[in-house]
């Protein structure tokens, strides 16, 4: 693939100061000796050092913008990155695949048009679902995580089943696509578009065939992915995404219900996706002010400066990564609460993963949870 | 010709055989000339453990038709754990099969020992009618006419 210069000027790459204030704030750098996102960008814009585009740290960027918000010059750092591993292509790629590479088949098997994916089958008649109206629900890949992950202490599914009580305690009964495809946030982050091309299109012809108005979501990937990327790659579409904390705290607002709980001291961790992509910081948290007996304290990052969970994209995991989420989850012991709440499925796997270790495990107080599970078990 | 090549459809399968016991039975039925079909393409791994589900999937997406991991009988592995995982790592692999949704048929899992060499060419045998009748994986478009051909032309060869 080649080079798409326009691209890169509109990603302001080529004016780069050199202050590696990116490199200072990266959490990658932070632990890693090599990495860093400055002489990445210097390395791959001059053409003097044809191995800046080898190696595995092209594929160690998690994403998470954390560089964007203190680029004094704006690049968009993340853009760029995203271009250069679509320039240097996955065929090429040195990153390592965690899992053994199994999401990243699953996900290309997905891409096959013909198979029809039985991923439903865990409904039951608890949750009320419909196949036409204005609410769709956009699962994401929840089925295959739950038997992923079965050794650690997630149950994927549950954030799915969470959501459809939430939708029904205010008597809406979503659609759910039965054939619904991987939104293709990993391909596109990898810079695999073929295949992200594919899944898109799937996906945006079953939720136009739906005739749904809104898609809500409750994985901020697949929110990102459907709301910034498909509009850039397939133009504007007949449907608005929205995320699953602004549904609940909008609806919160307007009715302006309490709910009771059990008292807690919950603190929030900002994924990357949803805060620093889409700068929705304050939806979860007026939501979660709603529990009446939530106590709610801040870490010490938080908001634009919160840090990542450690991995995207199933890619590159590795000590850095354990090192990433083991300070994530100390700052959240500082705090002093018994849950730490997340929206996004993968920062739960992640942190539930860093967990397997028995001196962290002892030392951290608290159980993490997703936020629709906090509301789920609160709403009656 | 869409009926002559269904007639002649020839599956292909992978096999990952351990080191120990597996890849062992295959060479001693290939010493005990007992013929088996062309069709399977033996990966040897040092244990059936190893194989996770992410290697038998890549298979599939790379165009297998059916994929076959076969190792040790739980108390004779090599490594005395490694069978174990293997049956629970199977047992996860069932299931995203079953979510993708295609015929959990096209996979199997068979304990074989170094002395089994029978049942390792019996195990192909039924694997390789039990694929033909499924018919060629959903998850590709068709291969390239050419590989069939060459494949054909091997096969009546034989």
């Amino acid at each position: 693939m080649e080079l798409d210069l326009v691209k890169i000027r509109e990603t302001n790459a080529l004016s780069c100061l050199e202050c590696g204030k990116c490199t200072g704030v990266c959490p990658v750098s932070r632990y890693s000796k090599t990495f860093s996102p400055r002489s990445i960008l210097i390395k791959s814009i001059r053409n003097s050092h044809p191995d800046a585009l080898k190696g595995a740290d092209l594929w160690s960027c998690l994403t998470c913008q954390q560089c964007d918000t203190i680029c004094p010059s704006n690049i968009k750092y993340i853009d760029f990155i995203q271009l250069i591993r679509q320039f240097v292509g996955v065929e090429n790629r040195e990153g390592t695949c965690s899992h053994g590479g199994i999401l990243d088949s699953i996900l290309k098997i997905m891409t096959s048009p013909n198979l029809k994916q039985q991923r439903l089958d865990w409904l039951s008649k608890d949750y009320q679902t419909s196949t036409s109206g204005e609410y769709l629900y956009f699962m994401g890949c929840l089925p295959y995580y739950d038997v992923l992950f079965t050794e650690l202490d997630v149950q994927p599914l549950n954030i799915a089943r969470s959501t459809l009580k939430i939708f029904n305690y205010f008597d809406i009964k979503p659609q759910m696509l039965p054939n619904e495809k991987c939104c293709g946030h990993d391909f596109f982050w990898n810079g695999d578009l073929e295949n992200f091309n594919k899944l898109a299109k799937m996906n945006i012809e079953q939720i136009k065939k739906s005739g749904a108005k809104y898609v809500v979501t409750a994985c901020p990937e697949c929110f990102r992915t459907l709301k910034v990327d498909y509009p850039n790659f397939f133009g504007n579409q007949p449907f608005e995404v929205i995320h699953i904390t602004e549904f609940l705290s909008q609806r919160l607002n307007d009715k302006n219900i309490k709910i009771k709980s059990e008292p807690h001291k919950a603190t929030f961790h900002d994924p990357c996706r949803l805060g620093r992509h889409l700068g929705i910081y304050d939806p979860p948290r007026q939501a979660i002010s709603h529990l009446s007996d939530f106590e709610f304290k801040e870490m010490a990052h938080h908001h634009k400066r919160a840090t990542c969970c450690g991995v995207t994209s199933w890619m590159n995991c590795s000590q850095i990564s354990k090192q990433i989420q083991t300070q994530r989850l100390r700052e959240a012991n500082a705090t002093g609460s018994d849950t730490l709440i997340t929206a996004c499925p993968k920062c739960q796997i992640h942190f539930q993963c860093a967990l397997l270790d028995k001196q962290l495990k002892e030392e951290v107080k608290f159980k993490i949870k997703d936020f629709t599970e906090v509301f789920a078990e609160n709403l009656n | 010709m869409k009926k002559n090549q269904q007639k002649s459809f020839q599956p292909r399968i992978v096999v990952f055989a351990c080191n120990w016991c597996s890849y062992p039975a295959a060479d001693s039925a290939g010493i005990n000339r007992m013929q088996y079909p062309p069709n399977v393409r033996i990966i040897r791994t040092m244990c059936m453990g190893r194989v996770n589900p992410g290697h038998v999937l890549k298979a599939f997406e790379m165009g297998a038709d059916g994929v076959l991991v076969s190792g040790c009988h739980f108390e004779d592995c090599h490594y005395s754990f490694g069978a174990r995982k293997a049956a629970e790592q199977y047992k996860k692999l069932e299931k995203i099969v079953k979510l993708l949704g295609f015929e959990k048929e096209r996979m199997r899992q068979e304990f074989i020992s170094a002395a089994e060499f029978p049942k390792f060419v019996q195990v192909v045998k039924e694997m390789v009618e039990q694929v033909k009748k499924l018919g060629p994986t959903p998850l590709k478009p068709v291969k390239p006419e050419k590989m069939d051909a060459k494949l054909e032309a091997a096969v009546e060869a034989v």
